[in-house]
């Protein structure tokens, strides 16, 4: 059975997802035009390359479709409920570190934390007549957090791009989006909350614990570990 | 806990039972739509129900859930124009989303019984957990009670401001916001952060533009708030502790009534929510219940997500905390009130899980 390596298939994100496996020795590389979505690895036997978007590497990992996956922990958060039954840590890679952070307006000066939040949100609702509205892409994380922490009267709404821009296009009150430097936040006169991220992630190696194995796959795995220094 | 074909059948006749028994002790039976419009149980239970169910759309009517329970469509069905009193029973798949556990089912039966019966409210309450109890008399159960009122009552009795004790309200049923927020309430000084901020000349100094639905009018009135927040006198730590024994209190419900007389006696605004859980449970023993078998829990159904805002209980398998309770209930006339847009009209209910009580049986 052929090992299947699922990585992000294109940008920065592939770019330096090439440049860590180089570092450790395996060379993976696109074949053919640049729209086609192929690849290969050399210096390992029986590895094939499968070249993803970094969205939909978690559910390939769950379904067993692919055996190691490079994509975010926030993205595996977010859309596998049972991550830890179903895939497995094998290497933070040090690059695409970015925070899901919940922001406000920078001129919501009375809400510094999530206690301010849940507060505002409340006299909102009774002056708006509707939850506070909060754009993200991240429900299940974001859903799960504020309930943790005991958050009432907000509603998610949908936003998939330019997430920042939903306050000033009054689409919602405020937005919960990753980003790494704050910059775009910034830029858009928000400010994150004090209690810190949600969620902190970065660009991490998973092994699936679904995907069927024989021994040519064990063989494999066996061999890509050895390379970056990893045990079971 | 996913059935098999041939547990299906043995499971609709067990709730056939239920609900023949329901309907002898004096329900009508009824039926509801499985889509209910999404916007509605948004409104009333927030974002947390989408986590609990599960959401269509319809390209007419817009989102729609499957229903997660009977309640919001009896009441609605109740309230657009049924008798007074009534009493009805029901019986079908309710649907829920499991994001944690894949052994829990994501259909299941729930047969109910719900009293609309605002003549004598312990007198109700005592009858909807009698005829539960005794439906599932064959079934080694054990019993946990609570009440909602004493602890609103409790709150309301707090020396502070009507705001602060709206919030305590508000959050009565997220355990963790209210410890936090009690905490807070209790503490002679604002965090230094907010006495940072309200030490300010000008707090929007350096602060960004005015950007979204949320006016700057809006955040000063706030600001208004918590510099009157600031100076409000902390909760007396000795209430705290009375909050805080009244949350905690585990016991046999005679004992547990004693305990909470003693409790009245420093707090006496409790009075009239103690009195109806002596009168409830007075009712209970007419009704043959054994008062020394029903073990009260202060806190008991604050963790849920319905409107309950009196009495509660559940019925739970011994030694089987892995299962859901066979059966749950209570008064949500909380409830009501939301729905009927202010109208309240005095409700108690309960659901028992036929599947529950089949394979808990089966095992006698």
């Amino acid at each position: 059975m052929t090992f299947k390596l699922g990585v992000p298939s294109k940008g920065r994100l592939m770019e330096k997802t090439f440049d860590w496996f180089a570092d450790h020795g395996i060379t993976l590389a696109r074949v053919g035009s640049e729209r086609e979505y192929s690849g290969v690895v050399s210096g390992i036997e029986g590895v094939e390359l499968v070249l993803l978007s970094a969205g939909e590497v978690p559910r390939e990992l769950a379904a067993g479709h692919i055996h190691m996956g490079v994509t975010g922990t926030d993205l595996v958060r977010e859309k596998l409920p049972l991550w830890a039954s179903q895939v497995k840590e094998l290497a933070p890679m040090g690059f695409g570190q970015a925070d899901l952070v919940i922001a406000v307006p920078d001129h919501w000066v009375d809400v510094e934390t999530l206690d301010d939040l849940d507060a505002a949100a409340a006299a909102f609702r009774a002056r708006h007549g509707f939850r506070m509205r909060i754009a993200t892409k991240y429900h299940r994380l974001i859903r799960t957090y504020l309930r943790l922490h005991g958050v009432a009267d907000y509603q998610l709404v949908d936003s998939q791009g330019a997430t920042e821009g939903t306050v000033r296009q009054e689409t919602a009150e405020a937005v919960a989006d990753i980003t790494s430097t704050g910059e775009t936040l910034r830029a858009n006169h928000l400010r994150m909350l004090a209690d810190g991220p949600v969620h902190q992630s970065q660009a991490t190696l998973f092994q699936s614990l679904t995907a069927p194995c024989d021994d040519a796959s064990i063989a494999a795995k066996e061999q890509i570990k050895a390379r970056l220094g990893l045990r079971d | 806990m996913v059935q098999s074909p041939t547990e299906k059948p043995a499971i609709l006749a067990e709730a056939a039972r239920l609900r023949a028994l329901f309907e002898a002790a004096g329900a009508q039976p009824v039926e509801a739509p499985i889509l209910q419009p999404a916007d509605l149980l948004l409104d009333l239970y927030g974002e947390d129900i989408r986590a609990r169910a599960f959401t269509t759309s319809d390209p007419l009517h817009g989102e729609q859930m499957l229903r997660p329970d009977f309640t919001v469509p009896v009441v609605q069905m109740h309230m657009a124009g049924g008798a007074d009193p009534a009493r009805y029973t029901y019986s079908g798949e309710v649907f829920r989303r499991q994001e944690d556990d894949p052994e829990r089912a994501r259909e299941y039966i729930q047969v109910g019984f719900e009293v609309f019966d605002g003549a004598n409210p312990a007198r109700a309450d005592a009858e909807v957990f009698a005829v539960i109890a005794r439906a599932l008399a064959d079934v080694p159960l054990r019993a946990a009670v609570g009440d909602i009122g004493i602890l609103i009552a409790a709150i309301n009795a707090l020396s502070t401001s009507a705001r602060r004790k709206a919030a305590l309200l508000r959050h009565l049923w997220r355990p963790n916001r209210f410890r936090a927020l009690l905490d807070r309430f209790g503490a002679a000084e604002p965090t230094a952060r907010r006495a940072k901020l309200l030490a300010l000349d000008d707090p929007f100094e350096g602060a960004g533009p005015e950007i979204g639905l949320r006016s700057r009018a809006e955040v000063e009135a706030r600001l208004a708030i918590l510099r009157d927040d600031a100076n409000a006198p902390p909760i007396p730590a000795v209430q705290v502790e009375l909050l805080d024994d009244l949350m905690a209190l585990r016991a046999p419900a005679p004992a547990a009534l004693s305990r909470l007389q003693d409790v009245a006696v420093d707090m006496p605004a409790i009075v009239p929510a103690v009195d109806l859980f002596e009168a409830r449970l007075a009712a209970l023993s007419d009704q043959g219940v054994d008062l020394r078998s029903l073990e009260f829990e202060g806190s008991y159904g604050r963790t849920t997500m319905e409107y309950y805002d009196g009495f509660v209980f559940g019925f739970y398998a011994e030694g089987r905390h892995d299962l859901p309770p066979v059966a749950s209930g209570g008064r949500y006339d909380a409830l009501t009130r939301v729905l009927g847009q202010g109208r309240a009209i005095p409700a108690v209910g309960g659901v028992i899980r036929p599947d529950l009580v089949l394979m808990l049986g089966a095992g006698t």
